[in-house]
C-alpha cells in the first residue's frame, strides 16, 4: 500500500512517477459515464487509445492509404512502407529474430486458429494428444477441439490449484508418446495469473512438443522476449494494447512456418496461380491473403511506439503497485472473494460478492460510473473449477489511479448497501 | 424511476422473498430456460388444468433482476388462463424488446415497474428469460419421450 501512496502523491519523487502522467494522453478517461466520471476497469477486455493512436489513425488514412503490396504508385509504396514498419515495430518489440516470422492477423483468436489449421491438421493425428490448461480462454480450447474431433486426437488438460495455478507436476505427468502440442496462455485472463511459461516450454521441448503460447493478456503487461521463452508461436492483439481493434499477430519459428500449409487462400498470399498449380508466396505473405486492415496495421505500429516510450518494465511495476493496492482495499471488504491468490499475477482481480450475482454488482457500479466485466469471461472451465456461475473482475492498466480503486471499493459497498447485506 | 432505487424497492423484496419458490411434485408442463450468455438457469414447473395455470413453481440460479421477473410472473399468471398468460408473455416482451407505450399494456399491473430495466439492454435478456421459460412450458407437454424438446424452446428463446 505505502508503494502506491509514493506513487501517485506527487510530492513524493519516485522514477515511476511519470507513468501516472500518461493518463492525459488518453482523451477517453476525460468522459463520464451515468453523470460520473468514467472509471475504467475493463482492460484485459480491451484497452483505450491514447491521442498519439488516434492521430496516427486519421494521419495515414488522410494522406497515406493505398493497397499495400501492389502498385508502383506513390501511395501505395507509402502504404507498404508504414505497414512493413508496424511489422518491424512489432519484431523488434517480441523480440523475434526475423520481421517474417510477425504475421498479422485479424486478433489472437485467428493466431490460434492459424496455428490449427496450419500445423494441426498437418501435424496431428489419429490418437494424438494436445495439452491445454484449465485457465485457457474460449479461444484457445475450441479451435483444439474442432481439430481433435475432426482428426481423433484427445485434449489433456493441466489442472489447477485453488490459489488458480497451474499444477506443474500433474503438467509433466501429461505428457506421452502421443503427445504432439501444448497450448497455454501465458497469463489467464479471467484471473491473471502469470503462468510459468518459459519452464513449461523447456519441459514440453524436452520431449520434442512445440508449444503455443497465448499472449492476450501478457504482451500489453510485460516485456515479452520470444527468443528467450523459447515458444514455437505467440499469439496477441492490438486492442488490448493501445491498438486499434481488427489486428493482431502471429509470432511463429521461421521454419515451423514454412512447414505449414496456408490457412487461408487469395491474394498477395501467392507466388503465382495456374489452374494447375499455385505456388505460395515467403513467409510471412504465404499466411496474410487479401487485403489486410492496413490502417489497423500501422495503428498497431503506434501503439507499440507509444508503449515502447513509456517501457513496459515501468508499466509492469506500476500496474503491479496498482494491484497490491486494489487487492488488500477489496479483501478488506467482508463478504468479498476474490478468485486467484497467485503471487505471480497481472492486475487482473476476478472477485465474487455473498448474496449478489455478479450481473447485478456489473450493474450497480455502471451506476457510480465504474466499468467491470461479469460473466464467465470466455473462461468456463475455470468458472466450473471454482464452481461459481460467474465472477466480476476489475482489470487494471497504467492509466488506472489509487482513486479509481477507492471508487470501486465504494461502489462494491454501496451495492452490498443497496441488497441490504 | 432510476436503477436504484428499482433495485431497492422491487428487485430485492422478491430476491430475498421469492414467491412460488421451489419445484411442482407433479407438473403437468416444465421448461428450462437459459441465459447462456451469463450462465442464468431458471426451471419452470406448472400444472395446468382445464386451460387455467392452477400451481407454478420455479427455480435456478440467476441474478436478482431474473429472479425478481420471475418472482413477480409467477404471482401473476397463478390462477389465470393459458391464454391470459400467453397476453402477458406478449405485453411483457412488448414492454421491454419493443418499447411499447404503458397505455398498450393493458394487463401488465404491477409489472410495469421492471419498465426502467429498458435502459440496460444487456439486462433485458435477464428479465425476459423467465418469461420465454413460461411460453416453452405452456406449450409443451412434458413426458418421457419429449423431455428434451421441452427444454429447447426456452434455450432458444433466450438466444433470441
Amino acid at each position: 500500500m505505502k508503494i502506491v501512496d509514493a506513487l501517485l502523491t506527487p510530492d513524493i519523487q519516485y522514477p515511476n512517477m511519470e507513468i501516472a502522467q500518461l493518463r492525459s494522453d488518453f482523451p477517453i478517461l476525460a468522459t463520464t459515464v451515468a453523470g460520473k466520471p468514467l472509471v475504467y476497469l475493463d482492460n484485459a477486455a480491451s484497452s483505450q487509445m491514447p491521442q498519439s493512436v488516434i492521430d496516427c489513425l486519421v494521419r495515414y488514412q488522410t494522406s497515406q492509404h493505398a493497397n499495400i503490396h501492389r502498385a508502383v504508385h506513390h501511395l501505395s509504396e507509402l502504404a507498404t512502407h508504414e505497414y512493413e514498419a508496424a511489422r518491424h515495430k512489432l519484431q523488434q518489440f517480441i523480440g523475434a529474430r526475423e520481421a517474417r516470422e510477425v504475421i498479422f492477423t485479424s486478433g489472437t483468436t485467428e493466431s490460434i486458429n492459424l496455428v490449427m489449421h496450419g500445423y494441426g491438421r498437418k501435424f496431428i493425428n489419429r490418437d494424438d494428444e494436445i495439452i491445454l490448461t484449465t485457465l485457457e480462454h474460449h479461444s484457445n480450447i475450441v479451435p483444439w477441439q474442432m481439430l481433435a474431433e475432426e482428426k481423433g486426437a484427445r485434449i489433456r488438460v493441466v489442472p489447477i490449484n485453488d490459489a488458480g495455478e497451474l499444477l506443474l507436476d500433474e503438467y509433466q505427468q501429461l505428457f506421452n508418446a502421443r503427445t504432439r502440442f501444448v497450448a497455454l496462455s501465458h497469463v489467464s485472463n479471467a484471473l491473471g495469473t502469470i503462468n510459468p511459461a518459459k519452464e513449461m516450454i523447456a519441459f514440453a521441448h524436452e520431449k520434442g512438443v512445440p508449444v503455443l503460447i497465448d499472449g492476450a493478456q501478457a504482451a500489453p503487461h510485460m516485456q515479452v522476449d520470444v527468443q528467450a521463452l523459447d515458444c514455437d508461436f505467440y499469439a496477441f492483439s492490438a486492442h488490448k494494447m493501445c491498438g486499434p481493434t481488427g489486428i493482431g499477430v502471429l509470432y511463429g519459428k521461421a521454419h515451423l512456418l514454412e512447414s505449414m500449409q496456408p490457412f487461408k487462400g487469395g491474394g498477395d498470399m501467392i507466388a503465382s496461380v495456374s489452374f494447375e498449380q499455385t505456388i505460395y508466396n515467403e513467409l510471412p505473405y504465404k499466411f496474410e491473403a487479401g487485403t489486410p486492415p492496413i490502417m489497423a496495421a500501422i495503428g498497431f505500429g503506434a501503439a507499440i511506439d507509444y508503449l515502447n516510450s513509456a517501457g513496459l518494465d515501468k508499466i509492469a511495476a506500476f500496474e503491479h503497485a496498482l494491484l497490491v493496492y486494489a487487492t488488500e482495499a477489496i479483501s478488506a471488504i467482508p463478504g468479498v472473494r476474490i478468485i486467484g491468490n497467485s503471487p505471480q499475477k497481472v492486475a487482473v482481480i476476478s472477485f465474487t460478492i455473498d448474496g449478489i450475482h455478479p450481473h447485478d454488482v456489473g450493474t450497480l457500479l455502471n451506476e457510480d460510473g465504474v466499468a467491470v466485466r461479469t460473466g464467465h469471461h470466455c473462461a468456463q472451465p475455470i468458472m466450473q473449477r471454482f464452481n461459481i456461475p460467474a465472477t466480476s473482475r476489475a482489470s487494471f492498466s497504467f492509466y488506472n489511479t489509487k482513486n479509481e480503486i477507492d471508487t470501486l471499493v465504494a461502489g462494491i459497498r454501496s451495492a452490498q448497501k443497496v441488497f441490504a447485506l | 424511476m432510476s436503477l436504484k432505487s428499482i433495485y431497492q424497492e422491487v428487485i430485492l423484496d422478491h430476491n430475498r422473498k421469492p414467491r412460488h419458490y421451489g419445484s411442482l411434485e407433479h407438473p403437468t408442463h416444465h421448461a428450462l430456460g437459459h441465459n447462456p450468455l451469463c450462465g442464468d438457469k431458471i426451471h419452470v414447473d406448472l400444472d395446468i388444468q382445464n386451460e387455467k395455470i392452477e400451481r407454478i413453481a420455479f427455480h435456478g440460479e440467476s441474478c436478482a433482476i431474473c429472479k425478481a421477473s420471475c418472482s413477480m410472473m409467477a404471482a401473476t399468471v397463478k390462477g389465470k388462463s393459458r391464454q391470459e398468460a400467453e397476453t402477458l408473455v406478449q405485453e411483457f416482451r412488448n414492454m421491454l424488446v419493443s418499447g411499447a407505450d404503458a397505455e398498450s399494456l393493458e394487463h401488465l399491473g404491477r409489472l410495469k415497474i421492471l419498465a426502467g430495466v429498458r435502459e440496460l439492454p444487456t439486462r433485458v435478456k435477464c428479465a425476459i428469460l423467465p418469461w420465454h421459460t413460461l411460453h416453452a412450458a405452456m406449450n409443451s407437454v412434458v413426458d418421457a419421450t419429449t423431455e428434451e424438446k421441452t427444454e429447447n424452446p426456452a434455450q432458444l428463446a433466450a438466444n433470441q
